[in-house]
This record gives structure tokens, sequence and C-alpha cells, in this order.
């Protein structure tokens, strides 16, 4: 029983039921399967979390993005500024208590270099229906390029704790159809 | 020396029972199950304000609440009862005294001390800050202390447990190997030293920050090592249910390994991987670069999973074979058709293999795919794949053995025997849809730990489709049959404990077959267990795949 000593003293030279052994078998294949699957999506598939990352301080980071504010402005809504880059641009998001500000106004189809950053507390980039989900730290600078592919309005939910407002902390992106410009 | 230690002979196992280690069970395993039932019912409030129509809890108090919800049950109650498991795998189990008693009593209070100083400090309102403390976020001084006094208590049971192993090497109280159980929960124990030693590393300074002596605390940092404490700590879990399993199949059906050699190598497997598992945690985290994230979240190449694929064949197997040693061989399943299905103690664990592994275990090794975790991190999918393994996996497996230990070391028969009947199928089934209406919601893109999805006062609001808000409501539902589960528990252990007929020297409620010899069992054919292992590999490659179908139709990202 397992609640015995083994009888065998020397358990470890016992015959391994074939059963067994073509199950162990089966399962380390299984894992060289699922490991390699991931290494695979590396090299041919399209959804991989970029690698580039920078410290930043919450000053530095909030004076690019209002630069970028400036620089692109188109509207306003509900007190945020809608900002419209052009292609291949850097956009900056700013995640702080308890907001994601601006609103960035993307175009179908074209690649965009996002970064993201927290001025204070940590928290969670989640692009709804999207669902893409991205941790947000603060003093870190995390860049990725994205390419939307679906248009209309997206939600920015926080979806990392960061106090009382945590779940007031909405923002919002959208994506327009420019008929392949 | 062992000789002047009082001890007596379990009538209906054979097991010498000392004294001292069954007063420090005892009490070990009372606090714990006082602190499930604490933390289940803050838990049940969560559920109850996630569920739109009830939306019981203002948020500062939903907050409050989540946060004693994921220490009382994550941390207390599973630590409690994982010491009074390590006490009897040593003592009980090799039949020897308990080492520096004293010590172990010291270990007890110090626990005791911290979970109540952390409690006090998540009651007063002012460190409401969820069991993981992200900095900067901050919570009272006393928080943390009271963790760390907890782990440095939790830290001496794991030691006087080692303690145990040398008193009974030298005292030879057993020969050649140590059980299979010892082994496992030796395995929980190494991992243990891991986590509490990870815990130790980031929550001092991190205490230190909070009354003013560190400046600043890195939030990747952080984040890092506190989860080779948070995800460490689960895999104690692993490692100690996984035990019980083999104890209780050994205890109620006389089982025995197919394997000793396969199943104490797949522990081994646990000692060596498993850890690298806190990386789940870090997938989408900036900073920490592709490689680093594909070998840690895969444990290497799924050297941990594989040790738990082993498991899922060897407990069911082992099960099948004694079975079928007594004679129930017709067809595929009679075996299990004829399996102990109205006593707590074996439903109870088979419930939770199922559970763990079908529910528990798939999803948390899809979630864990690098690239598939961009769609699930920190939705209300994480919370809905952890109940299903520690909630199912372990605290049914911890219910499941108490139905042993209250006849063994308490010395009481199980009241209200029909309420113990039913109670793991009440709470099985409370806690699946917990889990699988939680993932569902997770799918939709639900935040976990969020008061409000329908974000009535935002000023630039987002609406969720309708069924999240359903799949809410049903969460909230099965939070209350697993609630009645999970008190039906408290009544019949509470109750057994305190006012259950005493047991003299006479049968117990359960009564475990006799077995002539230990050790592996003799050339088992074990068809209807390769059935099932097929079955639960077949569904496992089509919800990976059907993973990477989801990740694939997501925006192109680089």
């Amino acid at each position: 029983m397992s609640v015995t000593p083994p009888k065998e003293r020397i358990w470890w030279n016992e015959p391994v039921p074939k059963s067994e052994l073509a199950w162990v078998i089966i399962a380390f294949v299984w894992g060289l399967v699922m490991f390699f699957a991931m290494v695979f999506w590396h090299m041919y598939g399209e959804q991989n979390l970029s690698n580039e990352a920078y410290r930043i301080t919450a000053e530095q980071y909030s004076a690019k993005t209002e630069a970028m504010v400036e620089k692109y402005q188109v509207r306003e809504e509900s007190g945020y500024p809608v900002v419209h880059p052009p292609e291949g641009e850097d956009i900056y998001l700013i995640a702080r208590l308890w907001q994601w500000w601006p609103i960035l106004e993307l175009e179908k189809g074209k690649s965009y270099r996002l970064h993201l950053s927290s001025l204070d507390w940590m928290h969670g980039f989640s692009l709804q229906p999207v669902n893409i989900n991205v941790q947000v730290h603060p003093d870190y600078e995390m860049v990725m390029t994205i390419k939307p592919t679906t248009t209309g309005e997206f939600g920015i939910v926080c979806n990392e704790y960061c106090g009382i407002g945590h779940h007031q902390m909405l923002g919002r992106m959208y994506v327009v159809d420019n008929g392949g410009s | 020396m062992a000789t002047s230690e009082q001890f007596r002979i379990c009538q209906t196992t054979g097991l010498r029972v000392y004294q001292k280690t069954e007063n420090l069970i005892k009490a070990n395993a009372v606090v714990a199950v006082v602190f499930l039932a604490i933390g289940g019912l803050f838990g049940l409030t969560v559920a109850l304000t996630r569920w739109k129509a009830v939306h019981l809890l203002p948020a500062d108090w939903f907050y409050l609440a989540l946060t004693a919800h994921g220490l009382d049950v994550l941390v207390v109650w599973i630590v409690f009862f994982e010491v009074a498991v390590l006490y009897f795998a040593s003592s009980v189990i090799l039949g020897c005294r308990i080492a520096t008693p004293r010590w172990a009593w010291a270990g007890f209070v110090l626990m005791l001390v911290g979970a109540l100083i952390t409690n006090v400090a998540v009651l007063m309102g002012k460190s409401s800050v969820m069991f993981t403390s992200y900095v900067p976020l901050k919570a009272e001084p006393s928080f943390y202390l009271g963790i760390i006094l907890f782990a440095v208590g939790a830290l001496i049971a794991v030691f006087v447990f080692f303690g145990t192993l040398v008193v009974a090497k030298q005292e030879k109280t057993y020969e050649g190997s140590v059980p299979l159980v010892t082994y496992g929960a030796t395995v929980a124990a190494v991992i243990a030293v891991f986590t509490l030693a990870s815990g130790a590393i980031i929550l001092v300074p991190t205490f230190l920050w909070s009354i003013g002596y560190v400046s600043h605390i890195d939030t990747l940092m952080y984040r890092t090592i506190w989860w080779g404490f948070g995800h460490s700590s689960q895999q104690i879990n692993v490692a100690a249910h996984i035990t019980i399993w083999y104890m209780i199949a050994a205890v109620v059906l006389g089982a025995k390994p197919l394997s000793e050699k396969v199943s104490r190598g797949a522990f081994l497997l646990y000692i060596l991987f498993l850890q690298l598992a806190s990386a789940h945690h870090l997938l989408v985290d900036p900073g920490i670069s592709s490689e680093w994230k594909v070998f840690n979240t895969s444990y290497a190449i799924y050297l941990a999973v594989l040790g738990s694929m082993i498991h899922g064949l060897t407990v069911p197997g082992q099960i099948e074979a004694v079975q079928r040693e007594k004679g129930y061989n017709n067809g595929l399943f009679e075996w299990l058709r004829k399996c102990p299905w109205g006593n707590p103690a074996f439903s109870g664990m088979f419930i939770s293999l199922v559970l763990f592994g079908f529910v528990g275990g798939i999803s948390g090794v899809v979630m864990g795919v690098e690239q598939i975790n961009i769609i699930i991190h920190n939705t209300i999918y994480v919370p809905g794949h952890f109940h299903a393994t520690v909630v199912a996996g372990t605290t049914l497996a911890f219910m499941a053995v108490t139905y042993l230990l209250i006849p063994l070391i308490f010395r009481r028969e199980i009241m209200f025997p029909r309420m113990a009947k039913l109670q793991p199928y009440v709470f099985g089934l409370g806690v699946s849809g917990i889990s699988m209406f939680m993932m569902g919601a997770g799918t939709l893109g639900v935040p976990r730990r969020h008061w409000d999805i329908s974000q009535a006062d935002a000023v630039l609001p987002y609406d969720f489709p309708g069924v999240a808000n359903l799949l809410m409501g049903l969460n909230g539902m099965s939070a209350l049959i697993a609630g009645l589960g999970g008190a039906m528990f408290v009544i019949v252990t509470v109750g057994s404990v305190f006012f259950g007929k005493k047991i003299e020297d006479t049968g117990a409620a359960v009564a475990p077959s006799t077995v002539d010899e230990y050790g592996s069992a003799e050339h088992a054919k074990v068809p209807g267990t390769l059935v099932l292992v097929g079955i639960f590999f077949v569904s496992f490659i089509l919800y990976f795949f059907v993973n990477w179908k989801y990740l694939a139709e997501v925006w192109p990202l680089r």
C-alpha cells in the first residue's frame, strides 16, 4: 500500500508495466508538442507579445504622451482628447488612477507602435471585445506593434486591481476603415 | 527516549499514534476548518456581489471581502491543514514520535497569531490590497507582518516534519524506503521551503517599505519574486493533495501503487520542475524575454505536467487493480461502479481527481501557453481555473481525508452520516459550476477582481455581452451550492469532533479492507483506466488547439 514501505526493498529495479510506460512516453511526447507549438508560433504566428521595453519615469512618459496628443488631436469627447495618428507612428497610452488617456483612433489594416506605461500603480490593459490583455507597470514602458483588423468602438478595461476606483477605470479606442487608401 | 512517550495502537489500521502528534494534528486541523468557514463565507459574499441581480456588497466592502477570502482560504486554511497532513504522514504513518513537539507548538502559535494579525489588518479596512498585495499599493504594516509571522511558523512546522523523518530513520520504526505517502509529503515539504523562502525574500522588504525604511520596491521584481511564493504555495497543494489521493485509495480500498518507481518518479519531477510555473503570472509583463517565458512557463518541456499526467493514470489505475483483484472484473467499468461511492472519503477523493485533471489541469496548461495567455491574463478565467485546482482539487481532497482523520485521530464517529455522504457531491457540483462559469465569462473578457462590470458610473462605459452577466449570475448560484456543501462539511466535522460518539478501541466508521502484502500491484491490467486516460488526452488536445484558433483571430501583435 501507499501507506506502508515498498515490499521490494530495491523497488527502483522493478519492471514498469507496459501500459504505464506507454503513457509516460505519450505524455512526454505531448509535452514536446506543446513546447514547440510556442516556438513555432514565434516563427509563424501573428500574435506574439513584444520583447521591447524600457525603463522610464512617469514625467518622461507623460511628456511623450502629451506631445503626441498635441500633434495629432482631432476632436474631444467627454473631456478626453481623441488622437488620430498616421500609420506606423508611435502611439502612447497612459494608465493612471483611474483612466486610460487619451482616446486613440486608428485605421483598420495599418500598424502602429503602441506604448504602454503607468504613472502610478499597476494596471491591466484589457482591450475589449478583442480580448488583448497586457500587464502595465509604472517605471516600465512596453512597446508593441499592433494592427487592428476589425473596426468600431472598443473598450479598454482595467483588469489589475488598482484601488477603490478600479471598476471605473475605462478607456476607449476607435478603429475606422479608410477604404484601403 | 521513545519508550517514555505515550502512544496507542489504532485498532482499525494498526498504526501507532503518539499522543503529542495526535494533539498537534487536532489543533492544526481544527484551526484550518475554522478559517475555511470564515474564508468561505467571504467568498460567498464576493460571488453574490458579482451576480448583477444581487450585487450584495458596496465597492469598498467587496474589495475587503475579496482580500480576506484569498488570504483565509488560499493560505490559512490550506497551510494549517497541510501541517496536519505533514505530521500525519511522518509521525503516524511511520509510527514514530514527533520531533521537537515544543517547536511544533511554537510554529502553531506563530501561524495562528500571524493569521489573526493579518485578518484584523484587513477587517480594519485599510489593507484591501488583495492577496497579491502588489506594490505600490500599500497595506498597513501589520498586514505584511502577519503574513511573515505565519510563514515563519509554517517553516518551523516543515522542519519539524523533516526532523520526524530523521527520528523514524534513527529509531528504525520502518524498514527499507519510506511509504509513498510519506515520500509525497516530503516532496510537498521541500517545495514549501522554497515557497516560504521566496515569501520572506519579498515580504520582509515590503514590510520595511510600508514602515518607511525602504524607499522603493520595483514592481516587476516584486511580481517575479512574489509569485515564487504565491504560485509555489499552490504547488505544495498539488503535491499534498495527490499524496492524499494515494493515501485514501490505500486506506479505504487497500490499493497499492501500480509501480513504486513510476509514482515516485512523477513526484520527483515536481521537486525539479513545478516551481518554474510562477512564470505563468508574468507572461504579459514588460521587461521579461520570450525565451525566459517559454522555458519557465512550460516547466522546462512540460516535465511537471508529465508528472501530473502520470498520477492521472496511476491513481485510478491502482484503484482499478485492487477492485479487479476483489473480483469486479465484468466489462471495462464494473470496478468503478462498485467503488464505495457512499463513503465521503472515497467519493470526495475521486471527484477531486476528476475535476482537478479535467478542469483545473487542462485549463491551467492551456492558459500557461505564452501566447494564449494574451487572451486570458487577468480575466475572470484565471479564478475559474484555480477554483478547479485549489477548491475542487485541494480543498475537496482535504475534506475527504478529514472523514478518515475524525475516526482515526479524533476517535469520534462521524455525526450526520447521511449529510456526510452527500457533502462531496454537493460541494463538487457547486465548485464545478463556479469554475466553468467563471472560465466562460473570462473568454468574453470579463475582468477578475472587479466590483461592477456594468460600470454604470464610468465616463467611458463599455458594455460586456449579455451572456457575460448570465454567466456571472450562474456563478453566483453555483457559489450558493458550494457554500451549502461547505456548510455541510463544517457541520459534520465540528459536530463529530465535539459531540460525536467516542470510539473506544473498537471498529471505526471507515473500515479499510485487509491487505496481505504491501508494495506494487503485480502485473495488473487496467483497461478501464486506460480508456478514461484516453478520454482525458483527447479533451486535452482538442482544448489546446481550439485556444490556438481563438488566439489566431485576435489582432496581429508583435
